[in-house]
């Protein structure tokens, strides 16, 4: 009998520690985009609430904590990452399954923005891009979801094909700004 | 050049796909002429111009941008949605 072992995105590249920052991959049990159907908008915030106990992200905004966030993910769409999605909440959304879509990694440490300054053209400090903001964005020339998920952390997201990628542009700009302090 | 997206606020250029001029789509029995003109005609302003932009690595949202192709100043964006019938590629 063949043995299949999962693998996560970014296995064998992280955990990673340079200077004072650190880069993890967070390996949540499921991704479920939520997309409310048309004038479903308020239902399904409060179908959310009853069932993960966070309400629909307005844009730019997450709701929820750690084991089970909602963040806004675009147009009309929030990701549910943690939870697998209660399947009541498809009498309001259409909801698709994308646990296995994305590499989700955790960035924190004194200065992280300044990480991020180098590979996102948004800005992310803390006076103007506060706990629970999330973006969606580039990340050099990848497509991506940052949240501020903490005062000196964040979550990063692109695809999963580009997961080495990714840990390749976050070690180099770590080592930049490590470099310097 | 900095675009304000009407859901994700201002942000850098490289976010936005660049479609074309933000035209009035002719009626099905406006003749050969309305649409040659719709498909094929394009106006060059040096000034004000109307165009549809796709914040493809934003929020995906189209919008139509008023821009100025001397100063390069963007005046304003809107959610194509809002402008439904108006204009389309």
């Amino acid at each position: 009998m063949l043995e299949l072992t999962a693998k996560s995105p970014c296995s064998g590249l992280l955990p990673m520690t340079i200077g004072p920052f650190t880069l993890t991959e967070m390996t949540p049990l499921a991704m479920t985009s939520i997309a409310p159907r048309k004038g479903q908008e308020s239902a399904l915030s409060d179908a959310l609430k009853a069932a993960h106990g966070m309400a629909f992200p307005a844009p730019g905004r997450a709701t929820g904590k750690a084991e089970a966030r909602a963040v806004w993910f675009g147009r009309g769409v929030a990701l549910l990452i943690g939870p697998t999605a209660d399947a009541a909440l498809a009498e309001h959304a259409a909801l698709t399954d994308q646990s296995d879509a994305w590499a989700v990694v955790r960035l924190e440490g004194q200065g992280a923005e300044d990480v991020l300054a180098r590979l996102v053209p948004v800005d992310l400090r803390a006076a103007v891009f506060k706990r629970g903001h999330t973006a969606r964005t580039q990340l050099m020339h990848m497509s991506a979801s940052v949240t501020r998920v903490g005062d000196r952390a964040f979550q990063i997201m692109v695809f999963r094909s580009m997961a080495a990628t990714l840990v390749h542009d976050l070690e180099t700009a770590m080592r930049s700004i490590a470099a310097r302090s | 050049m900095r675009i304000t997206c009407p859901i994700c606020g201002a942000r850098d250029r490289r976010e936005f796909y660049y479609q074309g001029a933000a035209l009035t789509r002719p009626g099905p029995d406006d003749g050969a002429q309305a649409w040659d003109d719709y498909v094929h005609l394009r106006d060059n302003p040096a000034g004000i111009t109307r165009e549809l932009w796709q914040h493809e690595a934003g929020c995906a949202a189209w919008i139509v941008v008023t821009r100025d192709t001397v100063t390069h100043a963007v005046h304003g964006a809107e959610l194509a949605t809002d402008l439904a019938g108006e204009v389309q590629s």
